[in-house]
C-alpha cells in the first residue's frame, strides 16, 4: 500500500512542530512526541498497516482543535483524525509526516433531550455509552456496529457506520440531526441541530461518511429511539445456501422488514458455536437469525409468518427464542463471529462488500472457487437483509506470502461484488484498504467530481490524504474547465 | 431563448455544454410542478428534462428502484403499489399549494427539492432513501455517485448533497431509490380539544411511547380543515401503521394513554389515508391563496411556541406536523411576507430554519427564500456549488442570490 511520499522537511522539523503544538495546548502532556508513546497510534483495526505518526495531539477543547488545524494549515502539515482507532479499513492509519489528532478526550455527553428525542454528545463518547446513558428512560441509539463497546460516535460519523439493525433503523447518516466540525483552516461550522433537514446544501449528509477528509467533528446530535417493547429472534437452518437466500427474499416479499436478519455459512456457524455455544445447529449449510421487534402482538404475528415462510423454503431446523437470555445467546454467536474465526486461524481479514441479494448463491459459489484458487479458507457472515457480505479470509501472517494472498483474495471478492451490481463497502469505509479498487466502481470523472468536493473543504489536501482516493490531484488541476469553443457538436439536438 | 429537450444523457450533456460554452444559464425543468418553489429564475434557456422518463429497473425483493429522473412519481407509485411497496418518505404533492395544477411531480423533482411527507420523522426524508444517481454537472460532465444497493458507504454520499440542492449542482439523469413494503393497514387517533399550549406535550408523549407513531400533527381551532377532521377545535392526530393486530393494539394503547379526560376518536385505514395526504399536501393552508406560506423546521418541542409567537404578531394561520418539528404558516398582508417575525421566532428557539414556500415572485426575489446562513457556512456552500458548477450555469440564484 503506497502512501503519499512523506515530506522529509516536515519530518526533520518534528521537534519544533511538537513544541509549537505544545504552546497551543493547555496541557503540555497533550502532545506526544516520544517514540514509544507515538507508537501506540501506529495502527487501527486494520492491523496489517502500521506507521507511527509525526506527533500525536490530544486536544480537550474545540478551541484547541481549531488551533491545531489552523497551525497545520498555515505550515502545510498533514493531519489524520482518529477516534477509538477501530476502523477496519485503515481510516485512521497515521502518516510519517502527519499530525495524528486524537479525539479521545471529547468524552462527555453534553445534553439529553427526551422531549425532542435526541442527545448531544462529544465525538469521543462510545457508541454504546449513548444507549447506556438513556437506557433507564427506555431509549437507545439505533446504529450498533459490532465494535460498539469501543468505537466512538465521532468515528461512526466519519465512517457512516452500520450494524446488524440498520436494515430497519438505518445507518449513522439516517440517525443524526446535527454536527459541529472544524475545517482545516480552523473555522468552526455547525450544521443541523435538534431539528430536521437542512436550510441549504445537506453538508451533514456529506460530512457523514467522509472518512476524516472534510473536517474534524467536535460535537454530534443523534436521534434517540424508544426501545421496542418486545424483541424475539428465530434461528433457521437450511441444507442449501440458496434456500436461505430464497427465504430472505420471501420474508421481505411478504412485507416484513425484520429488526435484524443475519446469515452465516457452515465455517462461520462452526467457529461461532465452538466459541460461545449459542446452540446453533451444526448440520446445516446456512443459518439465518431473524429478529422481530415491536409490540408483542406484532412480534407474535410476524413470527408466525416467518415460520411459515421458512418451512415453505425448505428450512431443516427452526428455533424461536423463548426468553431474553435465549435471544441474546442467539446473537452472541453472530456478534462473536469475528473473534470466533480468530480462534481457528492465526489471522483473518474481514471484507465488506454489498451485493444485490438475489446474486448471493452465485457470489458464494464464486468465493468458494476463489478460496480454492488462493489456497486460503474463508468463512462468510452476511447482513442478509441488506446484502452486506462479510467474508472472513483466514491466513497466517507468519507464513511468507500469505498476507499478500489474503489481500489478493479480498480484492477479488470486492471486484466480484462490483461486477454483480454491488459496491466495495457497505459499512466499513474505503480507507486505505479499498482505495486502489475505487476505479472498479467509479471512472475518472466520478472520482474527479468527488475530489472537487474535497477541494471545497480542504483546498490543500491536508486532511487524511492517502485515504479513499487512489490518486491525488491538485485542486487547481481538478478545477480547470475544458470548454470547447466553436460549432455546436450535435446540430441534431432538438432546440426550440 | 432556447428550450433544450434532451432524449438521452448524451444529449443532456450536450445541452449543458452548449450553455456552459455560451456562459448562459439554464433553468432545469421536468414536470414543472415545483417551478414556483425557490427564488424566481430569469435564465435565457430552459432545460426540459421531461423526455428522460421511464423506470429502468425495479427489483421488489432487493428494495431498490432505478428510474430516469423525469419519470412521473405517479407512474412509480402505481408500479410500487402493485407490489405492495412504497416510497416510505411519503412524497407530498404540492400542486394545490403552489397553484401549478398542470405540472406533474417527477422523481427527480421530489429528490432535488428533498420533499418528504408526515412519515419523515419516523422513516426519514427523501434524502434518506436516495441511493445513487447519474447526472450532468455544471461542468458538462456525466458522473455517477452512490450505488444501486440499499447499503453503501463507498465514496462521498453525493445523493445526500443532491437532495435539496434544487438543481443548482447537477442535472439528474437517473436516480436509484430505496423502496419499502407498504404497511398492511393504518389507523389514526384524534385527541380532541387540545389547546395550542398543550399540543407539543401531547405529541411528545405519543412519540416518546413505544407505539411507533408514524404521523403526528396538530391543528389549532381556527385553522381550516376538511373531513374527517372535526371543525373548529384543536386536534392532535396520530397515526399507527403495520399488521392489523398490531395497529389495533397500538391505536387502543394510544387512546388509553393519551386521551386523559379529553374526547378522542379514531379513524380507519381510508380516512386515515385521506387525513395524512391532506397534511402532507398542506391542504389546510393551500386554499388561502392570498397568503404567503412558510415552512419552518425547529426542535419538535418548540414548534407550537414559534407558531403562536408569529400569530400574536401578524395575521397567520398555522398547523404543526412531524410531532411539532414542522410548522406551516400562512401569513396575510405583510410586506416581507412575515419573514422578519418568523425568522426572529425561529432564532429565539436556538436553531432551525424557515423557508418561504409560496409567495409572489416579487416577494420571493426580495426576501431570502431559504434561511440565510452564517458567513462561514455560506462561504463553504458557495465553494460546494462551484465545485460542481463553476460558472453558475444551473438554476443560478434558485436558492441564494448570486450562487
Amino acid at each position: 500500500m503506497e502512501m503519499p511520499p512523506p515530506d522529509a522537511g516536515v519530518i526533520a522539523r518534528r521537534v519544533q512542530i511538537a513544541a509549537a503544538l505544545r504552546r497551543l495546548m493547555a496541557s503540555p502532556a497533550a502532545v506526544i512526541e516520544a517514540e514509544p508513546a507515538r507508537r501506540a497510534y501506529e495502527s487501527d483495526g486494520l492491523t496489517a498497516y502500521r506507521q507511527p505518526p509525526l506527533v500525536a495531539v490530544l486536544p480537550s477543547t474545540v478551541a484547541e482543535v481549531a488551533a491545531v488545524l489552523r497551525y497545520c494549515n498555515e505550515h502545510q502539515i498533514k493531519v489524520v483524525p482518529r477516534g477509538a482507532g477501530t476502523s477496519l479499513s485503515g481510516g485512521a492509519l497515521p502518516l510519517a509526516d502527519g499530525v495524528l489528532l486524537g479525539m479521545a478526550k471529547f468524552n462527555k455527553i453534553v445534553a439529553i433531550d427526551y422531549a425532542n428525542r435526541c442527545a448531544v454528545v462529544q465525538p469521543g463518547v462510545t457508541n454504546l455509552a449513548i444507549s447506556q446513558a438513556v437506557e433507564a428512560e427506555g431509549f437507545y441509539y439505533a446504529p450498533d456496529p459490532s465494535s460498539q463497546i469501543a468505537c466512538t460516535i465521532g468515528g461512526n460519523v466519519a465512517e457512516n457506520s452500520g450494524g446488524v439493525h440498520c436494515l430497519k433503523y438505518g445507518l449513522t447518516t439516517n440517525n443524526l440531526l446535527g454536527v459541529e466540525f472544524v475545517t482545516i483552516d480552523g473555522e468552526v461550522v455547525r450544521i443541523g441541530g435538534r431539528h430536521f433537514d437542512s436550510e441549504g446544501y445537506d453538508l451533514l449528509g456529506i460530512v457523514t461518511g467522509s472518512e476524516g477528509l472534510l473536517g474534524v467533528v467536535t460535537e454530534v446530535t443523534v436521534r434517540l429511539l424508544k426501545k421496542p417493547p418486545t424483541a424475539r429472534a428465530v434461528l433457521v437452518g437450511f441444507a442449501r445456501t440458496e434456500d436461505a437466500g430464497d427465504c430472505v427474499a420471501a420474508i421481505i416479499g411478504a412485507g416484513i422488514i425484520p429488526g435484524g436478519m443475519e446469515m452465516m455459512d457452515r465455517p462461520a456457524i462452526h467457529a461461532a458455536e465452538a466459541f460461545v455455544g449459542a446452540g446453533y445447529p451444526l448440520d446445516v449449510e446456512a443459518l439465518l437469525i431473524v429478529e422481530l421487534d415491536g409490540a408483542a402482538v406484532e412480534v407474535d404475528h410476524l413470527l408466525g409468518v416467518v415460520e411459515r415462510l421458512s418451512r415453505d423454503n425448505r428450512a431443516v431446523s427452526l428455533k424461536v427464542s423463548e426468553n431474553e437470555a435465549q435471544r441474546l445467546s442467539f446473537w452472541a454467536g453472530r456478534k462473536a463471529a469475528f473473534p470466533a474465526v480468530g480462534r481457528i486461524s492465526p489471522d483473518y481479514y474481514c471484507m465488506d462488500g454489498t451485493i444485490p441479494r438475489g446474486r448471493l448463491g452465485e457470489v458464494l459459489r464464486e468465493i468458494s472457487a476463489l478460496s480454492q484458487r488462493h489456497g486460503l479458507r474463508v468463512a462468510n457472515v452476511f447482513h442478509a437483509g441488506d446484502g452486506n457480505l462479510h467474508p472472513l479470509i483466514l491466513y497466517d501472517a507468519n507464513e511468507p506470502g500469505e498476507i499478500e494472498r489474503a489481500e489478493e483474495f479480498g480484492a477479488d471478492i470486492l471486484k466480484l461484488c462490483v461486477e454483480v451490481g454491488g459496491v466495495l463497502t457497505g459499512e466499513h469505509g474505503v480507507g486505505v484498504e479499498k482505495r486502489d479498487l475505487m476505479g472498479t466502481m467509479f471512472d475518472e470523472t466520478d472520482l474527479a467530481q468527488q475530489q472537487r468536493l474535497k477541494c471545497a473543504f480542504d483546498p490543500d489536501g491536508l486532511l487524511n490524504p492517502g485515504k479513499v482516493f487512489p490518486e491525488l490531484h491538485r485542486c487547481a488541476e481538478l478545477g480547470r474547465l475544458h470548454v470547447h469553443h466553436g460549432a455546436l457538436p450535435h446540430p441534431d439536438l432538438p432546440r426550440f | 431563448m432556447t428550450r433544450f429537450v434532451p432524449t438521452s444523457i448524451d444529449e443532456l450533456r450536450e445541452a449543458v455544454a452548449t450553455a456552459l460554452e455560451a456562459g448562459e444559464p439554464i433553468e432545469l425543468l421536468a414536470g414543472g410542478s415545483k417551478r414556483e418553489l425557490g427564488r424566481p429564475l430569469q435564465t435565457p434557456h430552459v432545460l426540459d428534462l421531461s423526455r428522460l422518463s421511464g423506470v429502468r429497473d425495479y427489483a421488489p425483493s432487493e428494495l431498490v428502484l432505478t428510474a430516469a429522473a423525469a419519470t412521473p412519481l405517479a407512474e412509480i407509485e402505481r408500479l410500487l403499489a402493485a407490489q405492495d411497496q412504497m416510497l416510505a418518505f411519503e412524497p407530498p404533492d404540492w400542486r394545490g399549494l403552489l397553484g401549478q395544477a398542470h405540472g406533474s411531480p417527477t422523481l427527480g423533482g421530489i429528490l432535488a427539492c428533498n420533499l418528504s411527507g408526515p412519515r419523515r420523522f419516523k422513516a426519514g426524508a427523501a434524502r434518506d432513501h436516495f441511493l445513487g444517481f447519474t447526472a450532468v454537472s455544471g461542468r458538462a460532465e456525466i458522473f455517477k455517485a452512490g450505488g444501486k444497493v440499499v447499503k453503501n458507504v463507498t465514496g462521498y454520499d453525493l445523493p445526500k448533497l443532491m437532495a435539496g440542492s434544487h438543481g443548482t449542482l447537477a442535472a439528474l439523469a437517473e436516480a436509484t431509490v430505496k423502496v419499502l413494503p407498504r404497511p398492511e393497514t393504518a389507523a389514526s387517533v384524534l385527541i380532541l380539544g387540545v389547546v395550542p399550549d398543550d399540543a407539543a406535550r401531547v405529541m411528545a408523549a405519543a412519540l416518546g411511547s413505544p407505539h411507533e407513531v408514524t404521523g403526528a400533527a396538530y391543528l389549532p381551532p381556527q385553522t381550516p380543515r376538511a373531513a374527517p377532521l372535526p371543525a373548529a377545535m384543536g386536534v392532535v392526530a396520530l397515526r399507527v401503521e403495520g399488521p392489523e393486530p398490531s395497529v389495533v393494539f397500538r391505536r387502543d394503547a394510544l387512546l388509553a394513554e393519551l386521551a386523559a379526560g379529553r374526547d378522542a376518536a379514531s379513524l380507519g385505514d381510508a380516512d386515515s389515508a385521506r387525513l395524512w395526504r391532506d397534511i402532507g399536501n398542506i391542504a389546510p393552508l393551500a386554499a388561502l391563496a392570498e397568503r404567503a406560506v412558510w415552512r419552518v423546521s425547529v426542535a419538535p418541542s418548540r414548534g407550537g411556541e414559534v407558531a403562536q409567537a408569529v400569530a400574536r404578531a401578524v395575521d397567520a394561520m398555522w398547523f404543526l406536523d412531524w410531532g411539532g418539528g414542522l410548522v406551516w404558516l400562512a401569513v396575510a398582508d405583510q410586506p416581507d411576507g412575515g419573514a422578519g417575525v418568523i425568522r426572529a421566532a425561529v432564532g429565539a428557539t436556538g436553531g432551525g430554519h424557515a423557508t418561504l414556500v409560496r409567495g409572489a415572485p416579487g416577494l420571493r426575489a426580495a426576501v431570502p427564500v431559504f434561511e440565510p446562513q452564517p458567513a462561514p457556512l455560506a462561504a463553504l456552500s458557495r465553494r460546494v456549488k462551484e465545485s460542481f458548477d463553476p460558472r453558475h450555469i444551473l438554476n443560478p440564484g434558485r436558492m441564494v442570490e448570486g450562487v
